[in-house]
Parts: structure tokens; sequence; C-alpha cells
């Protein structure tokens, strides 16, 4: 079983994580779009980069671990559902955000 | 190690200082129009005209409408020096030690609004249910246990060392929970075991006379601790003795990533 102290340091480290990567991310999206650049070409540039495929892995992890934990304490607060009920939910999203997360990193690799 | 936090929340000081009437505002021998509650949670206010006196506190206030208005209004306190932590009340929306704050602090024109605590059972009018504040204190493992027996020598705890000193800060706690009322964690999970209790693990932490310090940072961060806080700090603007609940709590988020202080 996890406990409250490793809930609480994954949500810190995968927060830590996710700074530099969302900044790339971003910063990356901005300058790819500039020019006006097709899904083709962007594909062309992603495909067999393992560069590429190991920071979006890193980035679908730390998003799988960081968000459904976020959303783990708000509906605690804000909803009045049994925990099990919330663990059980955010245990499914965190698996959905990692199929659906890694099947685009799958994609564009 | 004496653990320095990103927290920033100073008490506030008007609760302490004896503020003298602004112009404007009603001066003694005026009428207060003083709305107390009346009931359990589902009750309602009810209106009492008290003279403002030089010098009168807040308890003063309720003492004379319970003597004078209304034999059944039921209220708690006893030393009326701010040393038990009885006699908190909700006093123009802002939780308070009634017997230590002045009338002229908190008045607003001629208005005082007297209330029970937030997030507790009422029993009656003014008087709360504190036994889930200390069932949490509990349940946070606020319960100290001796590492020694009364037949042992007691160990030397030097009064300069940093864990002591640390542990020193946070101790002086009256258990009014003041903090635990202004705290909106408390009344939106019902599993948070507030400020206070936190508080008080904190200086369990750092105390080595304590038996239970290896299972301080677990008990801390079970369901409903430390890292349920939000860290806004109005636990720490309003506790009456000017302790830092928010600064214990961060510090026990901490202890998450650097274990717990040394204490030798
Ligand atoms: S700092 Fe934490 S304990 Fe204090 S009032 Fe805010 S949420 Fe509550
Ligand atoms: S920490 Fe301060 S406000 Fe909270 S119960 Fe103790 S004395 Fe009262
Ligand atoms: S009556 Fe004891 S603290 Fe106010």
């Amino acid at each position: 079983m996890i406990n409250g102290r490793q809930l609480y340091l994954a949500q810190r480290l995968s927060a830590v994580l996710l700074v530099p990567l969302v900044l790339i991310h971003l910063a990356l999206i901005i300058i790819a779009v500039r020019n006006g650049l097709s899904a083709a070409e962007i594909l062309g540039r992603t495909r067999g980069s393992l560069l590429w495929g190991v920071f979006y892995t890193l980035f679908v992890l730390a998003v799988a671990v960081h968000v459904p934990l976020g959303v783990r304490n708000v509906m605690t607060e804000w909803t009045r559902l049994q925990p099990r009920v919330v663990d059980a939910f955010c245990l499914l999203f965190c698996l959905l955000l990692l199929i659906a997360g890694m099947r685009a990193v799958f994609a564009v690799v | 190690m004496t653990s320095k936090t990103s927290d920033t929340v100073q008490p506030d000081r008007s609760q302490h200082d004896h503020v003298h009437a602004q112009p404007g505002q009603a001066q003694p021998g005026d009428r207060l129009e003083v709305s107390i509650w009346r009931g359990k949670r589902d009750g309602g206010f009810k209106q009492y005209a008290v003279e403002l006196r030089e010098n009168q506190t807040v308890l003063d206030i309720v003492t004379e409408v319970q003597r004078q208005h209304e034999p059944s209004l039921a209220y708690r306190f006893a030393c009326r020096v701010g040393v038990c932590g009885s006699c908190a009340m909700t006093v123009n929306g802002a939780p308070r030690w009634t017997c230590r704050t002045h009338v002229n602090q908190v008045i607003a024109g001629n208005q005082l609004t007297i209330e029970p605590l937030r997030h507790l059972p009422v029993i009656k009018d003014l008087v709360c249910d504190l036994a889930p504040f200390f069932e949490k204190w509990q349940k946070a493992g606020g319960t100290f246990k001796p590492t020694k027996s009364r037949l042992d020598k007691p160990e030397p705890i030097d009064p300069q060392s940093p864990a002591r000193k640390t542990a020193n800060a946070a101790i002086e706690c009256i258990n009014c929970a003041v903090c635990y009322s202004a705290c909106d964690v408390v009344g939106w999970n019902n599993d948070y075991v507030g400020p206070a209790a936190l508080n008080r693990l904190w200086t369990l932490a750092n105390d080595k006379r304590h038996a239970d310090r290896e299972q301080v940072t677990d008990l801390a961060f079970q369901e409903g601790g430390c890292a349920s806080c939000h860290s806004h700090g109005n636990c720490t603007r309003h506790c009456p003795v000017e302790l830092s609940p928010s600064q214990s709590i961060a510090a026990l988020k901490k202890s998450a990533i650097f274990g717990l202080p040394d204490v030798e």
C-alpha cells in the first residue's frame, strides 16, 4: 500500500519535474507552429527521435502521477464521496492518462 | 535543526494591543447593539443593548447580558486572563479569545456580533462541543509517550539546544480551538485534524523524551494530516498566543523529504 507520505512526495516531485517539461513543451509548440508547420512536417521531425520519445514519455508519466493526485485532493475537499470511491476514480483517471498519453507518444515517435 | 520555512504569515497584532476608540466609533456611555447567537446551529441571533464602558472585554459583555438580560444564556469561561482557552467565540466574524479581546478592538460602529466558534457542534448558544477537536488531537498523535518511568532519573534537556528552542516556539498552546475555527480546510475536509493538533505533533517531533518520535512523519502524513493544509495561514493570523501552526505544519511537510530534525 502507498502511504500518505509517499503520495505527498510523488505529487511534489512530479510537480518539480513538470515545471521544465511544461515550459519546454510550450516553447516547442510556439516555435514549431510559428512558421505554419504542417502535421506531416512535425511528424517528420519527431518520428524515430529517441530524445522526443524519452521527453514525452517522462511528460506523460509526470502528468499521470500529478494530475490524479490533485484531483483526489479537490474531490476529498469538495465532495462527500467515500475515500474508497475517490481513490478508485483517481486510479482509473491515472490509467486513462497513461494509456492516452503513451498512445500519443507512440503515434508521434 | 531549527526549521526555517517560507511561512510569512504574522499574527494579527490588533488582537493584543489595547486599541482606543477611533473617531466616529462608539464612546464610553454609548449603547452597543449586541447580537448574540441563541440555540444550536439552527438557532438565530437575538439583540441586546449594552452600555459601552472603559476597559470592557467581549467576555464582560456576554456576562453582562447573561446577568442583566438573559439568565439562560450559555457561554463558557474559566480563567478570564487568557490561560485556560475556554472562552473562544466568533466575534464580528473572527474567532477570538473573548476574555482578552477589548471591545474597542472589534466593534464596528456600535455593532457587536457574538457567535459560537465555527466547525464544532453547538451545544447551546455560545458553547461548542470540543470533543471533535480533542479527538483529532489524539488521532494526529498529539499524546506524549514517555521514554522513562518516574523511577528513572529525568532526562537532562538543554534549554538552549536547537530542538528545544524549536519545540518551545510552538508549545504554549492553550487549546482554545481558535485556529481550528479559523481554518477553512477544517470545514471542507472532515478528516483534517487541523492546525492545533499538527502544531502539537511538531513539538513532539522535537522532543527527545517522546517515545513515538519515529512515528511522527507517518502520523503527520496520514489521511487528513499535514498534506491537507493549504498554507494560507489563517490559523497563525488568529492564534491569540501568537503561535504559528502554519510554520509547524510547513516543517512537518518538509520532513517528508528531509526526515525529522536531529534532537540530540
Ligand atoms: S495554514 Fe493550514 S492549518 Fe492554517 S488555516 Fe491554512 S489550511 Fe488551515
Ligand atoms: S495553536 Fe493557538 S489558536 Fe490554536 S488552539 Fe493553540 S493557542 Fe489556540
Ligand atoms: S477565560 Fe480562560 S482564556 Fe479566556
